[in-house]
């Protein structure tokens, strides 16, 4: 087990995307699946009982190391910090595009009101979006969706992990308590 | 060519009414439309005197809002319920359109605080590390921005003045020739400054036109994408440099804004 357990932390620690438990399962043969995810909880688990500035966060299917969220100012001044800098009419336009996935550029349109032609290009650029095929309507319009790189960008495990949309009926129901 | 300037406080018409219903308190399932609509073309006034050109939207939603305004206006014709939309308020389509556009921006907001790669959290190897500026004089280069470029220009236009007499151009300069042969240069150099591309071959008198279709023929590289221009130090050399297709992504990172 403990054999296992630096081996898996060498894994992750030389893996170039976010290592996934299948991946580790090939390596293992000999353990079943449940075991290797066992394996990743001990190393995350332990990780977490360190007081030290790395965790282990699972992301876009996979684990990796990350420094800690408190580690922020101080890693800044090693980096040239030069995050993924997004507009608001681009966090609104990726937001459409996460929960309503996959969707026609012309349904964004829709719900935001304007034409999001140029920020969807930018979106693509930045591999946060990305052309996932064609609906097979008339005009077989491209239909979008999110990268894998949108989840390691914003760390999240899988698209289920993204916070649940207020539904359409909970908004109607809490407008007596609105300002 | 009209540059449209978006005012950043708005991202669209819905988020202009978002802000209207919000600013008045008004509940958003009982709009008084006349109130609402008359603020709503004051701010499209108002946008229209900053922007040179304002965005279409904006005027749909305009057209939308003096609709719903007039059919509230109408008596609730009851003939007979034959049609479908006799009991229903004009408002509804619009305020099912405002719910929707909102809870995508709140959502925009939840996920625009979350721990961010390269923001909050790093991994391993991701970003270069901060050049020092000691041996930052030497390495780390600045962008050139158009001005400076411009000035450039400008500076050797001006020390062609003094040793001008009459001049007689035998030499035949075409725009598409000056690019390729820009580009063979940098292609066998990789790089070459300013001052060497203009004078170069012609070391005593570069000649006027010959300056402009090289200035223009890097200009017209740079928005190919097929150059760069650097600079060193402010009103230092400006440099010219091959753009490399396969560069790291986190520099195009820097480069792209949305």
């Amino acid at each position: 087990m403990e054999e296992k357990i630096a081996i898996l932390e060498a894994l992750i620690f030389a893996s170039e995307t976010p290592l996934a438990v299948e991946k580790v399962a090939e390596i293992f043969p000999d353990l079943k699946r449940d075991e290797v995810i066992n394996l990743f909880q001990v190393l995350a688990r332990e990780y977490e009982r360190r007081e030290r500035g790395i965790s282990l966060q699972e992301v876009a299917g996979g684990f990796r190391f990350q420094t800690k969220v408190e580690m922020a100012p101080w890693v800044g001044r090693l980096k040239v910090v030069r995050p993924v800098s997004l507009s608001p009419s681009a966090m609104e336009t990726l937001a459409v595009i996460a929960y309503r996935q996959p969707v026609m550029k012309a349904e964004i349109d829709r719900i935001r009101g304007v034409d999001t032609g140029g920020t969807l290009k930018g979106l693509l650029e930045k591999k946060l979006a990305r052309i996932v095929g064609r609906k097979d309507v008339p005009g077989k319009p491209i239909i979008y969706g999110t990268s894998k790189r949108f989840l390691e960008v914003f760390n999240l495990k899988d698209l289920a992990e993204l916070p649940t949309l207020r539904e359409m009926k909970d908004l109607r129901s809490s407008e007596d308590n609105r300002d | 060519m009209s540059y449209e300037i978006k005012l950043d406080v708005f991202e669209g018409p819905l988020d202009l009414l978002l802000y209207l219903i919000r600013k008045n308190e008004i509940d958003i399932y009982n709009i008084p439309v006349a109130l609402i609509t008359s603020q709503y073309l004051g701010y499209i006034d108002a946008m229209r005197s900053l922007n040179l050109d304002l965005a279409g939207e904006y005027l749909v939603m305009a057209a939308t809002l003096a609709h719903i305004k007039s059919r509230m206006l109408l008596p609730a014709v009851d003939d007979g319920g034959e049609d479908e939309e006799a009991g229903e308020d004009p408002r509804a389509e619009l305020v099912k359109q405002l719910l929707e556009y909102q809870m995508y921006r709140e959502a925009a907001g939840i996920l625009a605080v979350r721990p961010l790669l390269e923001r909050d959290v790093f991994k391993l190897g991701a970003l270069p590390e901060v050049v020092p500026d000691s041996a930052g004089r030497k390495d780390g280069r600045i962008e050139a921005d158009l001005f400076e470029l411009v000035e450039a220009f400008r500076r050797i236009v001006a020390g062609l003045e003094a040793v001008e007499g009459l001049e007689f151009s035998v030499e035949k300069l075409s725009l598409a020739e000056r690019i390729n042969e820009i580009m063979e240069i940098l292609s066998r150099e990789g790089q070459i400054s300013f001052s060497e591309l203009v004078g170069e071959r012609q070391p005593l008198s570069p000649g006027r036109k010959r300056i402009v279709y090289t200035f223009l023929a890097i200009l017209e590289l740079i928005k190919l994408r097929m150059a760069k221009v650097r600079q060193a130090v402010p009103f230092g050399e400006i440099r010219l440099f091959l753009a490399v297709a396969g560069e790291p992504e986190t520099a195009k990172m820097q480069n792209v804004e949305v």
